[in-house]
């Protein structure tokens, strides 16, 4: 097929989804309409277990089985890539191989950035049921901050301080860890991934149960799967040679 | 937010991802798609859902546009 | 209605950078704008006019008006894991680069045994 025809089916076919679309957001209820139903019945729940943030309790509280499925796709990606993008007969992987000249004022704002990044992904995660944020965020904060040594140094001081399997391991560990709170929540409570103590006062750090500690089992997971999916890339990108011919 | 804001910030994401598409250079494409990204973070925030712009802030921004860039570089050496 | 007609058009103007790509991973790029039409559209239902977001503080009472949390929590961790597998299939691109020594669709046709 060539394209000239491709695109001439596609205009058909977007054509037609164009229509099919307008009929469908014609039904829709009208933009910024009045009734939501999920969003009383989240709002009240989410009071009734003190989550401030309503977002995190639907997140770990409420229908926390859709984030443990999330979590798994997640796993799964990233066993995905560090399959695919393995180091393959008839390569070479050069150790400590380190790119061209950094300026002297990125290397000093990286390395400045660096704690303060680390330090906001962590309050993140650990304010996520009282702040906007959570595990999912805090996680992806903390994994891209950490490469600021990458933007600001060189590959080689990145390569020593990142032990690829604690990663890999904080990895499993988190996806583990969510799963084993459920497990706890179903002896305890009788109901998998159940609150186990929907208490505390409302907007403070302790308060709202297993949703912060579920929290930091995403966070832990979240930036263990995001460092290794960069290092995967950054390891093809920079070290990995294609048999002595770069 | 007034509807005025609304209707702005979703025309420059329209007008975003309309740029990011027809940009032909994979590498400059990475580029438009960080752009994208901080387009769409506002929009998030204009229709009051920070979690979300987080998310995506941390996410559309850092992330996808270093892993394409990345792979536009094997790629490219590849051949 | 004016957001959902962008949340379209940003479905098949990536439907179209994909139908048009010479490059794979071009192509990979056009998918994520369609992936980021359904978080427009997701939000778009959730909203509601003069409300605010769903995060009770001391200075929003619990009385608020607040925007729908559910389509909110869909949508942030869709954009975590979409990610991820945008990840996924870049290394697919690379490699499908690896093994033809090109990125072009229109040159990977035929299956090789």
């Amino acid at each position: 097929m060539t394209r000239a025809t491709r695109l001439a089916l596609f205009a058909v076919a977007a054509a037609g989804l164009a229509v099919l679309l307008g009929a469908a957001f014609a039904d829709l209820p009208s933009f910024g309409a009045a009734r939501h139903p999920y969003r009383d019945a989240a709002v009240t729940s989410a009071i009734a277990h003190h989550t401030a943030n309503v977002v995190s309790s639907v997140n770990f509280d409420t229908r926390a089985i859709d984030t443990l499925g999330e979590e798994v796709i997640l796993l799964a990606s990233v066993v995905g890539v560090a399959t695919l993008l393995r180091r393959a007969e008839g390569e070479h992987q050069r150790r400590g191989a380190s790119g061209g000249r950094v300026l002297e004022l990125t290397k000093f704002a990286g390395y400045q950035m660096l704690g303060v990044t680390l330090l906001i992904g962590f309050d993140v995660v650990a304010h996520g049921h009282v702040t906007p944020g959570g595990g999912f965020q805090g996680g992806v904060v903390l994994a891209t901050g950490f490469h600021l040594l990458y933007v600001a140094g060189r590959y080689g001081a990145l390569e020593r301080l990142r032990p690829l399997p604690a990663f890999e391991l904080g990895e499993a560990a988190g996806a583990t860890g969510f799963a084993g709170l459920g497990l706890a929540g179903l002896a305890v409570l009788g109901g998998y991934l159940a609150n186990l103590w929907p208490g505390g006062s409302f907007g403070q750090l302790l308060s709202a149960g297993t949703v912060p500690l579920l929290n930091i089992a995403v966070g832990i997971e979240v930036a263990s799967g995001v460092v290794v999916l960069l290092a995967k890339f950054l390891e093809q990108a920079i070290a990995i040679t294609d048999g002595g011919v770069e | 937010m007034t509807s005025a804001t609304i209707v702005a910030a979703l025309t420059i994401v329209a007008l975003s991802g309309t740029a990011t598409v027809l940009t032909g250079s994979p590498s400059r494409q990475a580029v438009a798609l960080g752009g994208f990204g901080i387009v769409l973070t506002v929009l998030f925030v204009v229709l009051q859902a920070p979690d979300v712009a987080l998310s995506q802030l941390a996410v559309g921004t850092a992330v996808v546009p270093l892993m394409v860039l990345l792979a536009i570089r094997k790629a490219r050496n590849i051949r | 209605m004016y957001a959902y007609v962008v949340a379209g058009w940003l479905l098949l103007v990536g439907a179209f950078g994909i139908v048009r790509s010479r490059n794979l991973i071009h192509a990979v790029v056009c998918l994520s704008v369609c992936q980021s039409s359904t978080y427009v559209l997701l939000l778009a239902i959730g909203y509601q006019s003069h409300a605010t977001a769903p995060v009770f503080a001391s200075t929003v009472p619990t009385r608020a008006k607040v925007v729908d949390p559910v389509v909110q929590a869909m949508t942030l961790t869709d954009i975590v894991v979409s990610a991820t597998v945008t990840a996924l299939l870049l290394a697919l691109a690379i490699q499908i680069a690896k093994r033809h020594h090109t990125v072009d669709p229109d040159d990977l046709s035929s299956l090789h045994g």
